[in-house]
């Protein structure tokens, strides 16, 4: 509700008297000001939330729909965010090493990052991986590579969560089989797999199969865990990479919660009750410098998934409506020019994404806008959560910024233009088809290139890169990945052929050929007995590939 | 230059696409190679492929390109895209939905920007196709997007016109009416799995036959395909394989390329002599100051320029 | 008359991060000259062959994955075997100073790195404009 009118008469006579008088010899820096995602804001905001009623409606509690606040009751009192880096590159010993590292660090939880081979499908031999082996993340191609992964880490005492997608089944089918070869059943093991294909079509690009076989797969994973791998999140709706890609803060959130709304409809379509698995779905969003702006974004979309869940899909658990998210710090906005500075950016960002409610965080290292980060940049970046945890207050009381008039005119703002969003993809029929039309593509690209535009012409101020600039910088250290590492894992496949039962193997994968032809038939576990035989992920992947076809990217600028 | 000419004729391609260049920049070579390549034309089919934009035009040429090498046909497609009327420039992203064929030797793409041709497709493209059929290729498909004049600038330089069209853009049956449902000899219906798709075709066939009242075994033939999903092509080129059978027993085609060849000798003739006119009299110098006097109605329009012209062809000793 | 530039802007690679490329081809487009943008998961192989059937003057190669070292060299030979060494090759995306000489010894001219004004990116073309006018 507007302010009363009588703050409304009051603000007039604020404007044409006492800013007046200032602004006729000094006028404002700009004409007008907005967020960094081009929402208007006012010189003073005024109270928007003036009853009990529009509390109770738009807030309510910690814990309680519609989860605006934040999705645990006690949130930060009860216990920190996890505090989870992301890492991996180059071979399975290597991160072995870095997690152990990180743990003996204060890291509560891993997260593990794939080489474009491993995440597209393809083995290190296959001629497509070419100079990519090992160079953004750790080369998988057969269940030993996982094995060495994970030596010496015991899985039912860590959350891990893999940054995998298209071939996300094969990924979870090796953990699993890595973890019961621990002695550790899948009835225990926690984790993620991200396992989101729609942004991958819209702003990532690491897809194999066209949208439909993907969406089978999701919902046959979806089904597989429930029964069983109960602790494990099998999906990590994502709006960070839309918002790398140049989105909006609104079309990070809009889009993201249309996916979600394709992943549950998907799932519902095959049978599934949504309370079953409702309550599995995570989030992942990115937190961006506009401090004020990422924290009204983050409560705007707890609220509106928690509708979405409430009065669209009729879900009668409120665990089913509490949007659980993780949050990276905005890697697009890292700088290759005074990388110190970046120090600075993060944990404005740390401090936006606690502020908003995260569940678990990774910050971004100071040098990642030139390269993997180097151990001591790591080391910093993971300080910078401990430091907003115990030193600066913000986690004694929960949603702090509540209340705040321009944080919940932002949060309110938001939400309405997020709706309008969901609506219109609605009127495409659904996300899938909103890609198809390039609708999505469209909107994220036009941001982008304004954006970009503005920076540019030096509208948008990025210290050190357009404004502040220095001439001459100092080299800066960066980590480098040993270019021999394709031929280590070449070796390293065959002789993993050599010691596997070369035609176990193969019934294996024409039992998945065979299974991948019926529409109805759950994947998974013709999956796990595939990389349990050790089946190379690119055997597996290609299978699939002849099944399914492959996706091919169509909409242009 | 007869180099490149040879070097054509044997199907280099950075010969071909350098003279495809030539063409592009109007350099005055080109008029003497084209003459060279001339005699070994005539053995291409030539398939203009034009609709409202998401059609899926370069979808479905991606798969006919399959298809048509599995045939052992040499393919070239010219995709034409529009130049910024602000910068000049363009973006030409049609071939992204054909890369697959990005190595095939049998296959050749050129992005060609419209360059403020009026319509989009001009002498440039025609010169194109001359050069690939040239070159040895079996098929040369002209792609455009079908806004306005382009689709009748597109009949003109091809042997059939494939016309594109999906459900659901809502703005096909305004097509229809304003008369570009005769630009078409086969019509596609993309995009079947849309709702509407079966609506369309029946619309379509509708305006056909009341078009061919009279004359139904003239009907245009509708196919429906989804092109994204490989469905329908084959179908398609099975219609394609019997009109260029029904048009070329019937005489028809060949009447079609004579007329091709008369629009495009006359409009060569009618640019050079105008180009050449235009030169002489020192026209571009001249045009300020006719501007002003007809601004300032010293003379009407048609008053200054037809005695501009009877002068300047009494001082050229022509009247 | 000004000849038309034609640029081809590749993404060689498995890497999907097309944001950078995109503005790119947008703004050269809104700077006068003719972009060919093949989208992403381009073999060396695909973006030579694409460069000589388009003629293009310049081929601009997009790489954020870390790949640069073997796929952008692989981009110059493949041209120079195809007797097309005259096309002008240039990079961006991701890539480290200390990396650039030796791409530049690989015959990559130039390397726009994090944060370059697109104008920098023109300056460049159209100083070699003459070099590219057939």
């Amino acid at each position: 509700m507007p302010e009363s009118k009588h703050l409304e008469d009051q603000r007039k006579s604020w404007e044409s008297g006492t800013v007046k008088k200032v602004t006729d010899r000094n006028p404002e820096r700009k004409k007008e000001f907005m967020t960094g995602s081009w929402i208007p804001v006012e010189r003073v905001h005024l109270p928007s939330i003036t009853t009990d009623a529009e509390y109770s409606e738009k807030l309510g509690f910690p814990g309680e729909y519609p989860f605006t606040r934040g999705v645990q009751p006690t949130m930060y009192r009860g216990r920190f965010w996890t505090m989870r880096q992301y890492a991996g590159f180059g071979t399975a010993e290597e991160s072995n090493q870095r997690y152990k590292f990180l743990m003996s660090q204060g890291q509560t939880g891993l997260s593990i990052a794939f080489d474009l081979p491993t995440q597209i499908g393809y083995d290190s031999d296959d001629p497509h991986s070419e100079g990519e082996v090992g160079k953004v993340g750790v080369a998988i191609d057969t269940l030993k590579d996982m094995e060495i992964l994970f030596d010496g880490i015991p899985l039912d005492k860590v959350s891990t969560s893999m940054t995998i997608n298209a071939p996300a089944a094969v990924l979870l089918a090796m953990y699993i089989a890595v973890a019961e070869k621990q002695g550790i059943s899948k009835q225990e093991i926690n984790g993620t797999i991200q396992n989101d294909i729609l942004k991958e079509y819209m702003a990532r690009g690491t897809y194999i199969f066209p949208p439909k076989p993907s969406l089978r797969l999701i919902t046959n994973i979806f089904e597989y865990c429930v029964q069983e791998v109960p602790k494990w999140n099998t999906i990590s709706i994502s709006g960070y990479h839309i918002r790398e890609a140049g989105s909006t803060a609104v079309q990070e959130v809009a889009f993201t919660l249309a996916d979600g709304i394709e992943y549950v409809k998907a799932a519902v379509k095959a049978g599934m009750d949504v309370d079953a698995f409702a309550d599995r779905l995570s989030f992942f969003f990115n937190s961006h410098n506009d401090l004020l702006e990422e924290v009204a974004k983050f409560r705007a979309a707890r609220r509106i998934w928690a509708k979405i869940m409430k009065e669209k899909f009729h879900a009668k658990s409120p665990k089913s409506m509490m949007l659980r998210f993780h949050t990276q710090t905005g890697g697009s906005t890292l700088t290759a020019q005074q990388p110190d500075n970046n120090i600075v950016r993060i944990a404005i960002q740390t401090l936006a994404a606690v502020l908003g409610g995260t569940q678990s965080l990774h910050t971004n290292s100071r040098d990642e806008a030139l390269g993997l980060p180097t151990e001591d940049a790591v080391r910093i970046a993971l300080k910078t959560q401990q430091i907003v945890a115990y030193e600066s207050g913000v986690t004694n009381s929960i949603d702090p910024l509540a209340g705040s008039y321009l944080v919940e005119s932002l949060t309110d703002k938001i939400e309405s233009d997020v709706w309008n969003y969901i609506d219109k993809i609605e009127e495409f029929g659904g996300m899938v088809r909103a890609i198809e039309n390039g609708f999505v593509q469209k909107e994220i690209q036009d941001a982008a290139y304004k954006y970009q535009r503005e920076v540019e012409s030096g509208e948008r101020v990025i210290v050190g890169v357009n404004k502040f600039t220095v001439e001459q910088e100092a080299p800066k250290e960066i980590l480098k990945v040993d270019p021999e590492l394709r031929n280590v894992q070449i070796r390293k496949i065959a002789e993993v052929r050599k010691i596997r039962n070369a035609s176990t193997v193969k019934s294996c994968l024409n039992e998945l050929r065979e299974g991948a032809k019926h529409p109805e038939v759950n994947l998974m576990p013709l999956i796990l007995d595939a990389v349990s035989e050790y089946a190379t992920l690119g055997e597996i992947c290609n299978v699939l590939r002849e099944e399914f076809g492959e996706y091919q990217e169509s909409i242009v600028l | 230059m007869n180099d490149l000419a040879e070097r054509i004729l044997k199907g280099d391609v950075r010969a071909i696409a350098r003279a495809i260049s030539w063409i592009e920049n109007n350099r005055p070579e080109k008029e003497k190679l084209i003459d060279a390549l001339y005699p070994h034309c005539g053995n291409a089919q030539v398939w203009g492929i034009t609709g409202p934009p998401g059609a899926g035009k370069s979808t479905l040429l991606d798969k006919i390109i399959e298809i048509e090498r599995h045939r052992q046909k040499k393919v070239a497609v010219i995709a034409v895209d529009p130049s910024s009327p602000f910068s000049g420039g363009a973006i030409l992203g049609d071939r992204l939905r054909m890369q697959s064929h990005a190595t095939d030797e049998g296959v050749f793409i050129r992005s060609m920007a419209s360059r403020g041709h009026l319509g989009g497709v001009a002498q440039a493209t025609r010169d194109a196709i001359k050069v690939l059929d040239a070159a040895g290729f079996d098929l040369i498909a002209v792609e455009t997007i079908g806004v306005g004049q382009t689709e009748i600038e597109v009949v003109g330089l091809s042997d059939l016109v494939l016309l594109v069209l999906v459900p659901g853009l809502g703005d096909e049956i305004q097509a229809m009416k304003a008369g570009v449902m005769e630009i078409g000899d086969i019509f596609v219906v993309n995009k079947k799995d849309r709702d509407g798709a079966m609506k369309l075709k029946a619309e379509i066939e509708y305006v056909l036959g009341i078009q061919f009242a009279d004359q139904p075994e003239k009907i245009k033939p509708v196919v429906m395909t989804a092109a994204s999903m490989n469905e329908g092509i084959d179908e398609l080129l099975t219609a394609i394989d019997a009109y260029v059978l029904k048009i070329s027993n019937n005489g028809f085609l060949q009447n079609k390329r004579k007329g091709r060849l008369k629009s495009e000798i006359r409009q060569i003739f009618t640019q050079k002599v105008s180009a050449y006119i235009n030169q002489k009299y020192d026209f571009e110098n001249r045009l300020d100051k006719w501007v002003d006097a007809v601004y300032r109605k010293k003379n009407g329009p048609y008053s200054l320029i037809n005695g501009k012209i009877n002068l300047f062809l009494r001082e050229s000793n022509w009247l | 008359m000004k000849k038309i530039i034609r640029i081809l802007i590749a993404k060689p690679g498995l890497d999907g991060h097309d944001r950078g490329a995109k503005y790119v081809a947008r703004a050269l487009k809104d700077a006068g000259y003719e972009v060919i943008y093949t989208g992403i998961r381009q073999t060396p192989e695909a973006i030579v062959k694409t460069a000589i059937q388009e003629d293009v003057d310049f081929v601009g190669l997009s790489l954020l994955s870390g790949a640069h070292n073997e796929l952008f060299p692989k981009v110059v030979r493949l041209l120079r075997e195809q007797q097309a060494s005259d096309i002008i090759v240039f990079g961006g995306g991701v890539i480290p100073d200390v990396d650039i000489p030796q791409l530049k010894d690989n015959g990559i001219e130039i390397i726009f790195t994090p944060g370059t004004p697109i104008s920098d990116v023109i300056q460049f073309i159209e100083a070699n404009r003459e070099r590219v006018s057939r």
